[in-house]
């Protein structure tokens, strides 16, 4: 181990005390969260238990109601005294310059070429050179196996490498951490083993990665710590040898019981 | 007359036709998309506002309101009506007239744009306008665009509508022409003019809609 890994880098990511409600239904109640470089974080528990509004939260797309975020010294919302003030714009898309989301659904952009849809918010948002933008789209299109796609529109593409395209449009913006929201839900097995591979080569590159699934198998292999969210609380958290294989909490087994039947 | 010289006047009278038709569609696209963002405004009064005006433009006659905008300067302002008054009253109330019905398309199609391709635009940081320009605009006019079709034909059609407050476009030379000549034989020249070039006009739109064919969602 070399000496910066001894000495605890700074959080990528720093969530803390997040609360959301939607009118009188509370999702988060209390939610935090800090995460490392390099730290591959999968969030596991059963629908309605906030793990999605907690990543809506986090890539700026809802606003909490208490609690406070900061990407890196970026302080993105304050909490001030139970109630959450976010920056104003400039920093927040300073803040978003910092993250990628990866949707379960993909939401590419279907009038875009597979290139367009990877280099267009390099060129158009960052104000990166066009060559230098198409260049590494290339580089990731190979990375993703999507050789030979580039000029081809998401319909032509089956749901993985759709979900492919979608890894390499976010890795594009250079984010230091990566949201993925339950990026396999919509594929079939076989689909969805091209996508978690992949996502498990990001993880050997140290990718910096919060992964929202339902697979406890990738959760396992893939996960330096995994988070049970339930009743919008962290029920447990740990690494996947204990949360996943021998977890403390009732609820927590009663969860991963249901999903074996 | 011959034929030749009742072409010939019929076909001047076209070129108005072709001008009206012209001036509504440059001015009535750009406006109709400004009325339909005002009607999806934050801003409530904005809304209903817009709403009303939409209302009202499709809810009256295009001729009722050619009357009103030709006699409105006169009638509130006391300006003196001009030779050319009746022109200008006639490509005002169709721009006017139009950009509602367009913009009622255009929400339609903005509409129908899922929740998340804003998300996805939001998050990789694209700003409002980038994203109404960049994603959604694109998507809106292939959505859009049988609608669109239906109104830009009618418009053709529309046109006719001028003959009623005295601009001299091809029906009201086509009925001239009728009551002087004892024929109907004017009348279905126009109409043949009319569907030629709406037969341009659907040409156009397929093609159109073959270039946009080479995505779906």
């Amino acid at each position: 181990m070399t000496a910066s890994q001894q000495t605890s880098p700074a959080p990528v990511v720093t969530l803390s005390g997040a609360r959301k409600a939607f009118g009188d239904n509370e999702v988060l109640r209390g939610v935090s969260l800090a995460v490392k470089p390099g730290e591959v974080v999968a969030i596991i528990g059963p629908s309605g238990g906030g793990k999605s509004t907690l990543l809506r939260c986090l890539t700026l797309l809802e606003t909490l109601d208490a609690g406070s975020l900061s990407y890196g010294d970026l302080t993105v919302a304050q909490d001030e005294g139970g109630r959450t003030r976010y920056v104003k714009g400039p920093e927040l898309k300073q803040a978003r310059d910092r993250f990628g989301l990866v949707f379960q659904n993909y939401n590419l952009f279907p009038h875009m070429t597979v290139m367009k849809n990877i280099s267009d918010a390099p060129i158009r948002v960052q104000k990166r050179p066009r060559a230098e933008a198409e260049a590494e789209a290339r580089a990731l299109i190979a990375k993703m196996g999507l050789e030979g796609c580039e000029e081809k529109v998401p319909c032509q593409l089956s749901g993985g490498q759709q979900q492919r395209v979608s890894i390499a449009r976010a890795l594009a913006m250079n984010p230091e951490v990566l949201y993925f929201d339950e990026p396999t839900s919509a594929l079939d097995p076989e689909l969805t083993a091209e996508v978690l591979r992949v996502i498990k080569e990001l993880a050997a590159e140290n990718m910096t990665m919060v992964i929202v699934t339902h697979e406890m198998g990738f959760a396992r292999d893939v996960a330096d710590r995994v988070i049970f969210m339930d009743g919008g609380v962290i029920a447990e958290e740990g690494p996947a040898s204990q949360v996943i294989d021998h977890p403390r909490e009732a609820r927590t087994r009663a969860f991963l019981s249901r999903l074996e039947e | 007359m011959d034929i030749a010289t009742m072409l010939q006047m019929l076909f001047e009278g076209f070129l108005v036709s072709m001008q009206i038709f012209a001036f509504t569609l440059v001015g009535a696209v750009p406006l109709g998309i400004v009325v339909a963002l005002l009607r999806m405004s934050r801003i409530a009064p904005v809304r209903l506002i817009t709403r009303l005006y939409i209302s009202v433009m499709r809810g009256t006659p295009l001729m009722l309101q050619m009357f009103a905008i030709y006699f409105a300067p006169y009638y509130v302002f006391g300006i003196q009506l001009s030779t050319d008054s009746k022109w200008y009253a006639t490509i005002v109330a169709f721009i006017v007239n139009y950009a509602a019905y367009f913009a009622e398309i255009y929400r339609s199609g903005i509409q129908s744009i899922p929740r998340g391709q804003y998300e996805a635009a939001e998050v990789l940081g694209y700003s409002r306008v980038q994203t109404f320009v960049h994603i959604v605009l694109p998507q809106v006019v292939k959505r859009i665009l049988p609608a669109m079709g239906n109104e830009v034909i009618t418009l053709v059609k529309d046109t006719s509508l001028a003959f009623s407050i005295g601009v001299a476009e091809m029906f009201s030379t086509a009925k001239a022409l009728v009551a002087s000549q004892v024929s109907m034989l004017p009348f279905a020249i126009a109409a043949a003019f009319y569907w030629v070039f709406n037969l341009i006009v659907e040409m156009v739109l397929n093609a159109i809609e073959k270039r946009l064919d080479y995505y779906h969602d």
